[in-house]
């Protein structure tokens, strides 16, 4: 053992309680900040991967993001126009050779696409009516897309194929209209036409404004009863790789005309709030470490005012300045160390514990238990983290230590 | 004339402020190698700032000092430290032992800091240091275990455990009963005969300075007298 490491040793030896005070604050800051921090991104990657699973990884919708430019505009970019009255045309709207594009997009590897027509109908039953957004879907393509058939508690996205005049409701509507599969309600459009629809299925995804506010039925019954023949507003893509999303949109959207949107950009709030709430997570654990940290430098700097006649002995010994800083280094770094290995293996036995903790969240059917998140990177961060604050605060001791005057000591213990 | 082992002219030690004080004020003298010089004189004199002087500890406000042949005016800090560790003793009124280690610890601390002796060499040296100082079977033991006489021995085998050219002492048996002291007293006395190591020390015990060869008087920083007790060490 070199001279400085055993001098260091020492002193931490020497004040056994002050130094096990420290290294407990050290313990505990490192294992909450891991259990703390797994928890949180192990519910943040839960809540995106639902996000994925649940939502389309790309929708290409019937509509430009730029407002379309006149003919005119475009001819005489720079002259002054006034165009009165100009209205939109009037169109049946909705994305124009949708079939063509599915099946240029499924030539893709890893991407399936579904058409959809997406419109709003009225729900009318037994006196009672409801608004709701009714999804022409292409049953068999809507399979590879979503995953809206293994949320079915009742018949399945194939009835539709089996009855022309089937539905498909949510739970909450079921509720709502106390229907039963098999019942009749009646489905009216915009357009004024009205059609009486068989329930054939019922979803429950647990999220009761999806639940009490969307209705399938097949794409053909959707286009006649919305005024739309041939038209789907909506291509609803899913890939095999979630996070190719991002680049393949605008390659889409380019390629298309039409508005194409990735699921992040769709979920930029949510995205934006997450890294607001890792942020705020971050700040409270790291406050912990902080906190530890303050008891390391408590420590430190006792040792160095009870030993500045040791300190000045050294020095006039022989010890360079530097020598001394690095005694009061290594006892923070000893800290900071041998808290980090203890907290973390006390930070895992927490992971373990709250794994363990079954909960069962409103509107899901099953009993989960809490995210937790295992990345190694974590343990790196909690680790990195802690020696950095021992070694910050080891730092003012140790350079008070190595400006030790030895003559201003002798003579004052004389 | 002989090379010294230390040699200081005109050396001046100046506290500045508002009010300059002035601790040493031209001091010249030489230490002759294997020579025993007491440096007495009264409170505030000046004593204890010069011996910090010469032990490199403090450095002068003008004035040289020439260490076995080496002007160490141009030292820096680092360079002062490794002088000090290698050629250079120090004795101060407190024994200033580390309390966690023990007294072979102790000892062996400024040979392991100088390097030059593997691990076993350092062990048997620093017993050899404490059987030869009497405290044989003590090694183990921590300061706090010892009397104060016992303690200062072991702060003088740590001096001695780099074999130093000069000791230097500042008041070692202040602190002692009269049979400690004359123990320590013959101990010093024998480094200079027996190992021709010099020995300085600041007292103000009238009996330990005249042990020594010289006897340095200081009277408000200046050299008063430099007075011969004995025969010159050839």
């Amino acid at each position: 053992m070199s001279v400085v490491l055993s001098v260091a040793w020492a002193h931490l030896i020497g004040r056994k309680r002050q130094t096990l005070v420290a290294l407990g604050g050290v313990i505990l800051g490192v294992a909450f900040f891991l259990a703390t921090s797994s928890l949180m991104r192990g519910s943040e990657r839960d809540f995106l991967q639902r996000l994925v699973d649940n939502a389309p990884h790309i929708t290409i919708y019937d509509e430009y993001r730029e407002a379309q430019s006149q003919p005119a505009a475009l001819r005489w970019p720079e002259a002054a126009l006034d165009l009165p009255r100009v209205k939109p045309q009037r169109e049946n709207r909705g994305i124009r050779g949708w079939p063509r594009m599915v099946e240029a997009l499924r030539q893709q590897p890893g991407v399936r696409v579904a058409p959809v027509l997406n419109g709003a109908v009225v729900l009318s039953f037994a006196g009672r009516v409801q608004g709701v957004q009714l999804q022409g879907i292409d049953p068999e393509a809507m399979r590879g897309v979503s995953t809206i058939e293994s949320k079915m508690t009742e018949g399945n996205l194939d009835s539709l194929n089996a009855d022309a005049n089937g539905i498909v409701l949510g739970a909450g509507l079921m509720k709502q209209f106390q229907l039963r599969v098999g019942s009749t309600i009646s489905v009216v459009a915009a357009t004024g036409l009205a059609r009486q629809m068989k329930v054939v299925g019922v979803f429950s995804t647990g999220n009761q404004g999806y639940d009490e506010g969307q209705a399938f039925v097949k794409l053909q019954r959707a286009q006649a009863l919305l005024g739309r023949e041939n038209r789907a507003n909506r291509l609803i893509l899913q890939l095999d790789d979630v996070q190719a999303a991002g680049q393949l949109a605008p390659r889409i959207e380019a390629e298309w005309g039409y508005k194409t949107v990735a699921w992040s950009e769709a979920n930029q709030d949510i995205m934006a709030l997450l890294v607001i709430r890792n942020l705020i997570m971050y700040t409270v654990v790291s406050a912990i470490l902080v906190v530890a940290s303050l008891g390391i430098y408590n420590t430190l700097s006792t040792v160095a005012l009870e030993k500045t006649k040791d300190i000045a002995i050294l020095k006039s010994m022989g010890f360079h300045a530097n020598e001394l800083q690095r005694i009061f280094l290594l006892q923070g770094a000893a800290v900071g160390v041998l808290g980090s290995v203890l907290g973390l293996a006390l930070g895992a036995l927490l992971m373990h514990a709250l794994g363990q903790v079954q909960v069962k969240p409103p509107g899901a059917v099953e009993v989960s238990s809490l995210p937790i998140y295992w990345g190694a990177e974590q343990f790196a961060l909690a680790a990195g983290f802690a020696l950095a604050s021992a070694l910050a605060a080891a730092w003012l001791p140790a350079r008070k230590a190595a400006r030790v005057h030895p003559v201003d000591i002798l003579r004052g213990a004389a | 004339m002989t090379t010294a082992l230390l040699e200081a002219r005109e050396l001046t030690r100046t506290l500045p402020g508002d009010v300059p004080v002035t601790l040493v004020e031209r001091v010249s003298l030489r230490i002759e190698r294997g020579e025993f010089v007491s440096i007495v004189g009264p409170s505030g004199s000046g004593k204890s700032s010069l011996l910090y002087l010469l032990g490199l500890l403090d450095r002068p406000s003008s004035g040289s000092l020439v260490l076995d042949g080496e002007d160490t005016r141009g030292f820096d800090d680092d360079r002062l430290a490794d002088t000090r560790l290698a050629k250079l003793g120090f004795v101060f009124q407190f024994h200033f032992l580390l309390p966690e280690f023990s007294l072979l610890d102790n000892v062996a601390l400024p040979m392991r800091r100088l390097g030059r002796l593997k691990e076993p060499a350092i062990q048997a040296r620093a017993l050899e240091l404490l059987q030869r100082l009497g405290l044989g079977g003590h090694e183990r033991k921590l300061p706090q275990k010892l009397s104060g006489g016992q303690r200062q021995r072991v702060a003088i085998a740590r001096a001695l455990a780099n074999a130093p050219l000069l000791i230097l002492a500042d008041e070692p048996t202040g602190n002692l009963d009269s049979a400690s002291s004359e123990n320590v007293r013959q101990i010093l006395r024998e480094l200079c005969t027996e190992q021709r190591t010099s020995v300085v020390t600041v007292t103000h015990d009238p009996h330990f300075a005249q042990a020594a060869d010289r006897v340095l008087t200081l009277v408000d920083g200046r050299l008063h007298a430099d007075e011969s007790r004995q025969s010159q060490p050839a």
